[in-house]
């Protein structure tokens, strides 16, 4: 009975392959999307914790220098027999690759390269010379690879690196063991020129760059959520198109809880078809987007992720899941319907009136009540998760109220309509818009995807570039190796330029929260360029006076501080004279007057400065400074390179999502096309009777192209507003909770037109070839609908 | 006896308050008989039909079966009733558009475990359906149609054969000759012969007719 049963069901998808291609393709689109974004996810996690591994980065203290210098070999020397338990590291770049320099017999265990407890022989890894173990991305002969070694790094014995990097002697940090003995000397006593960097600070690059995969992941469930609504489509017109086969087979006598376990497992195992093909998509995907990602990774947080990607158990495990999870909630009102369905119902399919009677009342009503929850989560919600909650109830609630309104619009156009044509034109469009409905949704929820995201990207880039002319005023940056080289460069450019502007800063704790503070020299460059969010009157003043400080948004915002409260500053209280923005900077700031400075980290001389001149001299003292002082190039940055630099770092970060918008798009055409071809059989009759009235076939081909480009068009007026809010939420709710700044929200009106203009053109394209089908139903297949009424 | 139905009733509830279709029908139908039930449009024919069919459940009274009265059964034991002991034929044939003209024919034998391919080629042929059997339901006309539906019924040779309005989707040629066909294998089959129908003509070729009125016999 199984056998012949199943036989009869599933028949229905050899004689509806376009169905069942709509239903596999829209599940493995969503599934895609999503399995997507979860391997770049998951790569680049995996990359942090190698990264944290190789280092402790997150699991131990580290003794750095106050003033930023390396290390002498002496000082460490000096720790050791003092009992301080602590162990040497240095690092840096060699021929593009980060190597660290460790040393394996004084690193505390869970420190050493992981490679080293796995059989390496000390001996071979310590002498000059020795073995040096590369992360698995790094090109080196004679090296020992080792997958657990962060992307693009290698490591090596201290002493090796010392040479490779050609500074004997010095160390950069030393690794601080957890467990130390009593009675050991402070700090302060053996090297007060060092400062302990507790773990788990400001630059733990796992915590930094959550929130970036956090909008990444929020995307991708947004692409998978257009893909659930094109699957939840076909499944209920699946399941309409079968209510009479399954009544026929009740009637048969077939049991309805052995239809019900046969269509669920139909379901499932097209689901883990679908989900294998999303999966290897997907893969696909991540694989093209993914070197972006890196590239914004280690731009934006410094962060090394590798460029290339593995298959991890991870994320297709959790694809496939996502796509029988996906299925299951898709069909569980089909499946609870039939379980439902009393065995003498209507045969006829009812895909048509699904919104009739109680079930748009209840659509409604759900509508109202997500909208309801959004509304009041957009005055209370102050975390990430709220944020996105907020996301999901706005996007969800506008998407259940878009076939409300669009029915109500359509009525009121019906009403007013003048021409009997056009009165059953907008009859007829009312009576398709229940089966169009899902697949306007997902247009809806791809437009205002696409427009919310633009203006948030458009707000930050326009921010972003104000930003940066703000910060980078000086037309020339240069960075000196020690203060004898800073001393002689102040002394050579000070007669050619109109001002030197000392970078100085340092890291320390302020209102318990790890900030860098700098000392800013008293000159109109400041005051004419630096925009406050807040300020207190004649800021700058206050500042230079001594008495006030300067701190940036983030610091604001995660310490509760208001412009006129008082901070300390390494014991020094000082009132917060203005809050500035800081984008970007992940960490707290603080601006303190140069004399100030220079009292309270008296150790700290700046070894960078900005330089004022007109920018046709920029060149020739570059050449200058080249020539006399021996600096190089890599010291002398010019304004117009670093803000080129930084827009160019900007500009990737935006492309994952940028092609996550396109694609979303595209999902949502696909929906609309898909829904539009299922739904063109069922046309015929209903469009039959209008062509024996003396509609050509032609004219309603052309009316049901008009149709759907006029629903498009009426769907893209609502997703504007919708995508305006959802901007809206991102930049005053997610952003802020995320990144603990506030972007100001800039308008683009070119932008949405022309978004608009391609939506419509990509639902014309998606209407063209049903339109054409429908223009050419050779005459016999329409006169089938009269001669069937018998 | 084949079929005995004792004192039935069912009521639906209506808009306008319960409704009382069948009140108090009884009527009883041996092997190898044949049974016309008559009446006007809402005089409880069908429902009676389906309730003798298992596909619905009386509200009062008893419909015996083989000696089996299912208006006792469980919703199992009603669908194993539908699969062999009794074979309905509906007005709307009520094919499986997903299945061949011959899958279509075999599928109730199939389900009850009793396809005897011979037998499924004899009522081919005596259908006229031989040449359609590779087709879907769409592509023939509804006098073939019925014909399938026929004989889909019969294949599992159930012992007692419901029929509802069998040939009132039909022209006048088409039903006669799909009655004879329908009489002919039934008589050959001994099983019992239930049809519901508004035709005079079709009802006198039956052995015994009963004609309900608001839910009675008259």
């Amino acid at each position: 009975m199984i056998g012949v049963t199943a036989s009869a069901l599933w028949g229905h998808w050899r004689r509806n392959p376009l169905q069942l291609f709509t239903l596999l393709a829209g599940l493995a689109l969503a599934t895609a999307l999503w399995s997507g974004v979860q391997a770049i996810n998951a790569e680049a996690r995996a990359s942090y914790d190698a990264a944290a591994s190789t280092l402790g980065e997150a699991q131990f203290d580290r003794l750095v220098s106050r003033d930023g210098q390396p290390i002498a070999q002496s000082t460490y020397v000096a720790l050791r027999r003092a009992g301080w338990l602590v162990s040497p590291v240095i690092e840096g770049r060699l021929g593009g690759v980060r190597l660290i320099g460790v040393d394996p017999l004084t690193a505390p265990s869970r420190f050493a390269p992981v490679g080293l407890t796995d059989g390496v022989d000390l001996q071979e890894f310590i002498v000059d010379g020795g073995r040096v173990i590369v992360a698995p991305d790094v090109q080196l002969d004679g090296a020992l690879r080792d997958a657990s070694i962060a992307p693009n790094t290698a490591v090596a014995d201290i002493g090796v690196a010392q040479n490779l990097l050609g500074r004997s002697g010095e160390i950069d940090a030393m690794i601080v063991a957890p467990v130390q003995p009593l009675g050991q000397p402070p700090l302060d006593q053996i090297a007060p020129e060092l400062r302990r960097q507790v773990a788990q600070d400001g630059s733990d690059i796992g915590r930094l760059t959550d929130s970036f995969h956090l909008n990444l992941t929020a995307f991708g469930l947004l692409s998978f959520a257009v893909g659930i609504f094109i699957v939840h489509g076909a499944i209920g017109l699946a399941f309409e198109q079968r209510r009479g086969t399954v009544r026929t087979l009740r009637a048969l006598g077939v049991p309805l809880r052995l239809l019900v376990v046969l269509m669920g497992a139909e379901l499932m195992g097209l689901a883990v078809v679908a989900g294998a093909i999303g999966v290897g998509c997907g893969y696909l995907i991540a694989g093209v987007l993914l070197p972006d990602v890196a590239a914004t990774l280690r731009g934006l947080y410094g962060a090394d992720v590798t460029g290339t990607l593995q298959l991890r158990p991870v994320w297709w495990v959790t694809g496939m899941a996502v796509a029988i999870g996906g299925t299951a909630i898709a069909s569980t009102a089909a499946l609870w319907k039939l379980s439902r369905m009393p065995l003498l119902a209507g045969a006829q399919p009812r895909a048509l009136a699904v919104l009739a009677g109680r079930g748009a009342l209840l659509q409604a009503g759900m509508s109202v009540l997500l909208l309801g929850v959004a509304g009041v989560l957009a005055v209370t919600a102050t975390g990430v998760i709220a944020g996105f909650a907020l996301l999901g109830a706005l996007l969800i609630g506008a998407a259940l109220a878009l076939p409300i309104v669009l029915r109500g619009l359509l009525g009121l156009a019906e009403r007013r309509a003048t021409g009997v044509v056009v009165e059953w034109f907008w009859a007829d469009t009312r009576q398709q818009l229940p089966g169009l409905s899902l697949a306007l949704m997902a247009l809806l929820l791809a437009m205002s995807a696409n427009v919310g995201v633009s203006t948030m990207v458009s707000s930050f880039r326009l921010t972003f570039v104000a930003f940066l002319d703000q910060r980078l005023a000086s037309e020339l940056y240069i960075t000196a190796d020690g203060a004898a080289q800073a001393d002689a460069m102040v002394a050579y450019v000070t007669p050619r330029v109109a001002a030197v502007l000392p970078i100085m800063s340092t890291q320390i704790q302020v209102a318990g929260r790890p900030t860098d503070v700098f000392g800013a020299r008293d000159h109109t460059t400041y005051r004419e360029n630096w925009g406050f969010l807040d300020a207190l009157p004649a800021a700058w003043d206050a500042v230079h006076l001594g008495r006030s400080v300067l701190i940036n948004e983030q610091l604001s915002r995660g310490a509760s501080l208001r412009v006129g409260d008082d901070v300390t500053i390494d014991g020094q209280s000082l009132q917060i004279a203005g809050i500035y923005g800081d984008y970007g900077n992940p960490i707290g700031q603080a601006i303190i007057a140069e004399p100030l400075f220079q009292t309270i980290f008296p150790d700290i001389t700046a070894l960078q400065f900005g330089f004022r001149l007109q920018q046709e001299n920029v060149a020739g003292l570059v050449a200058d400074l080249q020539t006399d002082l021996g600096f190089s190039s890599d010291a002398l940055i010019d304004q117009a390179a670093i803000k080129a630099i930084s827009l160019g770092i900007f500009d990737r970060t935006f492309t994952v999502t940028a092609a996550l918008n396109v694609l979303t798009l595209a999902v949502a055409g696909f929906a609309i096309l898909m829904s539009l071809l299922t739904l063109t059989a069922m046309r015929v009759p209903q469009l039959a009777p209008a062509w024996a009235m003396g509609f050509t076939r032609a004219r309603l081909g052309r009316l049901e192209l008009l149709r759907t480009v006029m629903l498009a068009v009426l769907t893209g007026a609502l997703a504007l507003p919708l995508g305006l809010a959802l901007a809206w939420v991102l930049l005053a709710v997610v952003n802020v909770a995320a990144f603990g700044w506030r972007l100001p929200m800039y308008l683009f009106p070119w932008d949405y037109a022309r978004l608009g203009m391609f939506a419509v053109i990509a639902a014309g394209l998606a209407a063209l070839w049903p339109a054409l089908r429908l223009a050419r139903t050779p005459p016999s297949d329409l006169l089938k609908v009269f001669s069937n009424e018998r | 006896m084949l079929l005995d139905v004792r004192d039935v009733q069912k009521t639906f509830d209506t808009s306008d308050g319960p409704f009382a279709v069948l009140r108090g029908i009884n009527l009883h139908l041996d092997g190898g008989q044949s049974l016309a039930l008559t009446g006007e449009s809402g005089s409880g024919k069908s429902t009676l039909l389906h309730l003798i069919g298992g596909l619905d459940v009386p509200d009062h009274g008893q419909i015996v079966i083989d000696g089996a009265d299912i208006a006792a059964m469980d919703d199992t034991g009603r669908a194993t009733l539908r699969r062999g002991g009794v074979g309905v034929v509906f007005q709307q044939f009520n094919l499986i558009p997903s299945l061949t003209i011959a899958a279509n024919i075999a599928f109730q034998a199939r389900l009850a475990g009793r396809y005897d391919p011979a037998w499924v080629d004899t009522l081919a042929n005596r259908l006229g359906l031989s040449a359609q059997l590779g087709k879907y339901p769409e592509q023939i006309s509804g006098g073939q149609q019925q014909r399938v539906a026929i004989a889909r019924t019969l294949a599992p040779r159930p012992r007692l054969i419901l029929a509802d309005e069998p040939t009132g989707n039909l022209d006048e040629t088409t039903a006669a000759n799909v009655m004879d066909v329908l009489l002919e294998l039934v008589a050959e089959t001994g099983a019992g012969l239930l049809m519901v129908t508004h035709s005079t003509a079709l009802a006198a070729r039956l052995g015994r007719r009963l004609h309900l009125r608001a839910g009675c016999i008259a």
